[in-house]
């Protein structure tokens, strides 16, 4: 394999063996040097001998080793000759990010801080197997599935200007309930309105730098100081259910042998089996825009009663991390129908594309990347640009670099609290384990990917803002 | 503790006796493991107990209510994904916190590997406290060895 440099941020593997295409990555060669250390390449390259894959393989700038796709790994199929992958959306479909402003400054808030965030930890449940808000039943449960946040906003959580400010608008109309297993429905039921555990989180920030006070002000974020809250979160244990479930009756049906990794299982997008996985994940994505969006009403609750407003807090955006869709993106010169891979990027769509609110639409599609725990988060907007380099598409976060294990090897989650607390960031948790597990340091660092996908210009920086409330799952 | 290690036919290092039920090795961002046995079976159930070190500590869970687990798989990787599966479907779903998998028994059945048992547990209730979390089984770098010690090697998705 023979990595070639084009640019100080983009390297390309050309078509070599079974590559149908060649594979493009857009890294810094401070981020190439962790890359080279797991099985990224080896991966985008073998994605990249999928059946009717388009253009290239790309690998974002917080790229990592993943299951069969890399993570931060895109990639577009043909709908006549292409294929769909579970392993090419990932097990937490829809994982995801949603971020709200406040028309609070920094002072306002300072006072309660802790009440707030102790308030907003009591009301939104977290942690591992934890149940939520309420037991649904298994019709609701459908319904939910079928109309996404939409569903939520009908039964008085949030508004429509909500759902106008979520990728999809809330719901994916490709969504069939029906082909959802009894397992993944009964890991749904107890779980709506729940954050889960692992790198889930939400956060109190405030705004820390405005490189681009114009398309902030678009986005309604005006002043450094300015208070937002972002949720991290995804379809939960129904999602990872959906994943499992079509890995395996894919296995079981056109079988793994001929792939270099078993977890590249697929099939032929218009293949029966194809069509049930995309509305099985399409369900999914609707439960995930679902939670988040019981989320963010609880979290408007609380702001009410502990600062007794919410006036302000309106949806910046929600984006979706993980997911698989049909997007017209230009090939060979040709506008095209295709189905696009995120596994662990955000879609970055720039001005003028009808996908994205009206609101938006003569700036481009916000892009929200959340840093690692303590560190701070990145709103980027998207571009004409990525439409062009990478199907209209960026980084999703910081990536891990080091282990859980040693995680918890070198760090102790009381001592990050308190490094956290001498910082001005206070941290709720359900656990300290995962509080080490998920210290900063075990994460790339997330302002050299965001500084590469401005310089590509796949994402180009608006606002970057720093926590000052934790709450981890 | 006194410690043997030999290396097996595929030049991977195991343990000679049984003290060790499992180990986890480096992996950078999920947690990767090998299971061990002197029978398919206790390797099996081993990974069950890698698998549920990473979310609580079963020896502080009651031995209180069973579950009957029964899968299958077209092969021995797929019987080990479904069989781990159930614990994360079974907390999901029940609240279910798992501190011993009895009676596992493997066989073969026409084209099939189906395994059956039962799991010995608790309700999650207010009392317990798991600490990490378990997204979902994966194929990635298993591998399942039969030669006279049997181990098993996962990557789990957390």
């Amino acid at each position: 394999m023979e990595l070639e440099r084009i640019n100080a941020y983009t390297y390309k593997i050309l078509k070599h063996g079974n590559m149908k295409v060649p594979t493009v990555i857009y890294t810094s060669s401070k981020l190439l040097e962790s890359i080279k250390r797991d099985r990224t390449l080896e991966q985008a390259q073998n994605v990249a001998c999928l059946p009717g894959i388009q253009k290239m393989a790309y690998v974002m700038p917080d790229g990592h080793q993943g299951y069969g796709f890399p993570i931060g790994g895109v990639a577009a199929f043909d709908l006549d000759n292409g294929i769909i992958s579970p392993g090419g959306v990932g097990y937490d479909i829809n994982c995801g990010v949603r971020l709200l402003k406040t028309d609070f400054m920094e002072k306002d808030v300072e006072a309660k801080k802790t009440e707030l965030l102790a308030q907003i930890f009591r009301s939104v449940p977290a942690g591992v197997g934890k149940g939520g808000m309420f037991q649904l039943s298994r019709r609701v449960l459908e319904n939910v599935c079928l109309k996404g946040a939409e569903w939520a906003v009908d039964n008085g959580y949030g508004t429509r200007v909500d759902l106008e400010r979520t990728e999809e608008y809330g719901r994916m109309k490709s969504a069939d309930p029906n082909y959802l297993s009894k397992r993944a429905i009964e890991r749904g039921i107890p779980q709506l309105g729940t954050l889960g555990a692992g790198n889930h989180f939400l956060e109190i920030q405030k705004v820390d730098i405005i490189y681009d006070p114009d398309v902030a002000k678009i986005f309604g974020i005006h002043s450094l100081g300015q208070i937002l809250v972002m949720i991290h979160c995804g379809s939960r244990g129904l999602g990872h259910q959906v994943a499992s479930d079509y890995i395996r009756a894919m296995e079981n049906k056109y079988r793994t042998s001929g792939l270099p990794d078993r977890e590249l299982v697929n099939a032929p997008i218009r293949s029966e089996l194809g069509r049930q996985y995309y509305k099985s994940m399409g369900a999914a994505v609707n439960f995930a825009f679902a939670n988040r969006q019981m989320i963010a009403h609880c979290v408007r609750d609380v702001f009410q009663k502990v600062l007794g407003s919410s006036k302000g807090m309106d949806q910046v955006y929600d984006v979706c991390h993980n997911v698989a869709k049909f997007e017209k993106h230009e090939i060979d010169g040709k506008e095209k129908d295709v189905c696009i891979h995120r596994k662990g990027a955000t879609r970055s769509f720039g001005p003028g594309r009808e996908e994205i609110p009206e609101v938006y639409r003569s700036v481009g599609q916000p892009v929200i990347i959340p840093g690692s725990m303590g560190t701070a988060s990145y709103i980027l907007v998207g571009t004409r640009q990525a439409e062009k380099l990478s199907f209209g598409s960026t980084a999703h976060g910081a990536g891990r670099m080091m282990s859980r294990h040693e995680a918890r090897r070198r760090f102790r989650g009381e001592q990050i609290k308190q490094d956290l607390a001498e910082k001005g960031i206070e941290l709720q948790s359900t656990n300290w384990r995962g509080v080490a597990e998920e210290a900063a340091q075990a994460y790339k660092d997330v302002d050299e990917v965001v500084r590469v996908s401005h310089e590509v210009g796949i994402g180009k920086l608006v606002v970057r803002v720093v926590p000052v409330g934790v709450m981890k799952g | 503790m006194l410690f043997l290690w030999v290396s097996d036919c595929w030049g991977i290092l195991v343990p000679q006796d049984n003290l060790k039920k499992y180990q986890f090795l480096e992996h950078t961002a999920d947690a990767k493991f090998q299971a061990f046995g002197r029978s398919l079976e206790e390797a099996f159930v081993n990974a069950v107990y890698a698998t549920v070190s990473l979310m609580w500590d079963r020896e502080k869970i009651g031995r209180k209510i069973q579950q009957p687990v029964k899968v299958q798989g077209r092969d021995l990787e797929q019987l080990l994904v479904n069989f781990l599966e159930e614990i994360l479907y079974l907390l999901d779903s029940q609240m279910f916190l798992l501190h011993s998998a009895e009676k596992i028994k493997i066989r073969r059945e026409a084209e099939m590997y189906m395994l059956e048992g039962h799991f010995l547990g608790d309700d999650y209730g207010k009392h317990y406290q798991p600490y990490g979390d378990v997204k979902a089984i994966t194929y990635s770098e298993m591998e399942i060895h039969t030669n006279d010690l049997f181990m098993v090697q996962v990557v789990v998705d957390v």
